[in-house]
């Protein structure tokens, strides 16, 4: 609005090299020619305007203002007391968040690495000039990704149900014992993983292989002269191109893995203690639970502060970890 | 609709044509890749055949694993438990909003930042490049209580502004623009006396509506699918997103299946009848690079 205004409001600003449209136009419009190119000056910053005013509201403020937040003891009805760093010292000797802090890694390596690994082989498959449905298969692979979590999340937990779940029903027709998925720590990772897994593999496919199609074939015609057969070029020629987006896959399911969220907090509902035990609630489940279910809003913050420092943490790791292996090249 | 693919697809497919592997497709490679395709699909089948059958049928050993004629039955309750005709209007209304105004405020910053120069363009850049970075979804405590000051908790508004643009999308359409738009094209329309504005709208913007059309799409699949941020902020089930009413089902029936099924999968059908529609330019986007944001 503010932005399509002023501009509208200026017929056809003409430059002062415009002989052309200077000359049919006479000499009148000289003193509109300065008023456009001051609007055009100053329009880039309107442009990006919009941006950065909802970042600075939306994204900038609540990050720093957690920090502040965290400091104090902020109940919403009751009322903040500041207690110094009193949140962080509780936290840390608080057994509820190093169960948090366990349950999530367990989920995030359960699912990411078996995630991309699939990721990675699925690619090669497609990467194929002659493969017939290669649009079928794309497509396919993008389903879970625009299916809701917490759909996902549902049908999930109907397949991994204790009683009529379909898997059990499949254990028990090969002999084996029904798993109470959700009662189990293990298991109850392993179900989470699996949405996440699910969620993402196909996403990740495709970006491995648009990856893969920019490999230029000369590299392996050259290996291929070389001697090196189909494993010795995948090793030696893929893997390494890959690198910067291995890497870069490796980041997101980083940030994406240590914010887990839905798929708990509906696991374990009504409550949001992730199962009786704790044994799936994850840190971003926590930090809810403090901060929107006990509206322990300084605890919950601090929380949420430890998070984001795991994050920045595991990205400056994963950068300083690419940079060796790409200088390493 | 579904043929004409995105123009950064255009720009590049010529190269990626020539260079592409062709070797000969082994029967295992078609094995795994059904067995993907498989996997891919069947928990929306499952949904499916939950949703259509009574619960006795499912729990039954084995479990039946064909559609029945429930179907209607289970919808039906779907819509008088919890108001789904209005959340299925919140969440259109709200991925909307969200996808259209992305698509212009993100073109219009990556205009900028791809084809004007103005000072401090390239350390303001930076700061678009560092947000991207900053997991905004951990200060959600502290949105709240802006929501609160602004007394919009409780409405659509409080979901849809904050997402109106993001980091991302300017990423994303400075891409595309520094790449389709040359700079002899802007120098004729300046000659010629185009405003900036007038090179945005009538040059800038058509050449990149593709591009533009794959981030709205990608925007509104995120919108629609939000779950952490409504939860938090929405209260009455009238503004209820689906997501948020899905919950609501499977609140109150956690042990029956049927009615949460259901309603996943009635949430879950807009968005892949637009599959069906744009799915192939939603693959081109994801293989370009639209990373998620």
């Amino acid at each position: 609005m503010v932005l399509s205004a002023p501009p509208r409001s200026t017929p056809a600003p003409q430059r002062p090299q415009s002989t052309k449209s200077a000359k049919s136009t006479g000499l009148k419009p000289r003193r509109r020619i300065k008023s456009a190119s001051r609007v055009d000056a100053f329009a880039p910053y309107m442009y990006i305007a919009p941006f950065f005013a909802l970042f600075a509201v939306f994204g900038l403020f609540p990050t720093v203002f957690t920090f502040y937040v965290a400091l104090f003891d902020w109940n919403p009805i009751g009322g903040q007391t500041f207690i110094g760093l009193d949140n962080f010292v509780t936290l840390y000797g608080d057994e509820r968040f190093w169960n948090a802090m366990r349950n999530t890694f367990s989920i995030w390596i359960l699912s990411t690495v078996p995630q991309l690994l699939l990721a990675l082989f699925l690619a090669q498959l497609l990467n194929n000039a002659r493969l017939k449905f290669a649009n079928l298969f794309r497509m396919t692979m993008l389903v879970p990704y625009i299916t809701s979590v917490v759909a996902t999340t549902i049908v999930f937990a109907s397949l991994f149900g204790r009683d009529y779940g379909l898997i059990n029903s499949f254990l028990n027709f090969f002999g084996v014992e029904s798993i109470d998925f959700a009662a189990n720590t293990f298991a109850s990772h392993i179900m989470v993983s699996t949405m996440v897994l699910w969620r993402w593999f196909g996403y990740n496919t495709l970006i491995y292989l648009a990856a893969l199609q920019a490999i230029p074939k000369d590299i392996y015609e050259a290996a291929a002269i070389d001697g090196a057969g189909g494993f010795k070029q995948f090793f030696y020629v893929t893997i390494p191109s890959l690198r910067p987006v291995i890497i870069f896959t490796i980041i997101v399911s980083t940030i994406g893995g240590l914010q887990v969220f839905t798929e708990p907090l509906l696991l374990s509902a009504p409550g949001l203690t992730g199962g009786s035990g704790r044994q799936f609630q994850t840190l971003s489940l926590f930090m809810y639970e403090q901060g929107f279910g006990n509206f322990q809003f300084g605890y919950g913050s601090a929380i949420g502060v430890t998070l984001f420092a795991l994050i920045v943490v595991f990205s400056v790791i994963n950068y300083l970890l690419s940079r060796r292996i790409t200088s390493d090249d | 609709m579904t043929t004409s693919t995105p123009d950064a697809v255009v720009t590049t497919a010529p190269r990626l044509r020539k260079r592409a592997f062709a070797g000969r497709v082994r029967w295992w490679t078609y094995a795994f890749l059904f067995a993907s395709v498989a996997v891919s699909a069947f928990p929306l089948y499952w949904m499916f055949v939950v949703s259509t059958n009574d619960s006795a049928a499912v729990s039954q050993t084995p479990p039946t694993v064909v559609p029945g004629g429930n179907f209607f039955v289970l919808a039906e309750q779907v819509f008088t438990t919890v108001p789904f005709v209005q959340s299925l209007a919140n969440s259109f209304v709200v991925a909307g909003s969200i996808a259209i105004s992305q698509m212009i405020l993100c073109t219009l910053a990556g205009f900028a930042f791809a084809k004007l120069e103005f000072r401090g363009r390239d350390p303001l850049f930076i700061i678009v490049l560092i947000t991207m970075m900053v997991p905004t979804q951990l200060a959600v405590i502290p949105l709240y209580m802006i929501m609160s000051n602004l007394e919009w908790i409780d409405t659509l508004q409080a979901l849809i502004v904050p997402g109106m643009a993001s980091a991302f999308g300017i990423f994303w359409m400075r891409q595309h623009l520094s790449t389709v738009l040359n700079n002899e094209l802007m120098q004729a329309a300046r000659i010629d006396g185009c405003s900036t504005w007038q090179i945005y709208w009538r040059i800038a913007f058509p050449l990149v509506r593709s591009a533009g059309f794959v981030l709205g799409l990608l925007a509104f699949v995120t919108a629609w699918n939000d779950f952490l941020w409504p939860l938090i902020v929405i209260q009455s089930p009238e503004n209820y997103t689906v997501q948020l009413a899905i919950k609501a089902l499977q609140r109150q029936y956690f042990v029956d299946y049927g009615l949460a099924m259901s309603g996943s999968f009635l949430a879950t059908i807009p968005l892949l009848i637009l599959f069906i529609f744009v799915g192939r330019k939603m693959v081109a986007g994801v293989m370009d690079g639209a990373f998620k944001g």
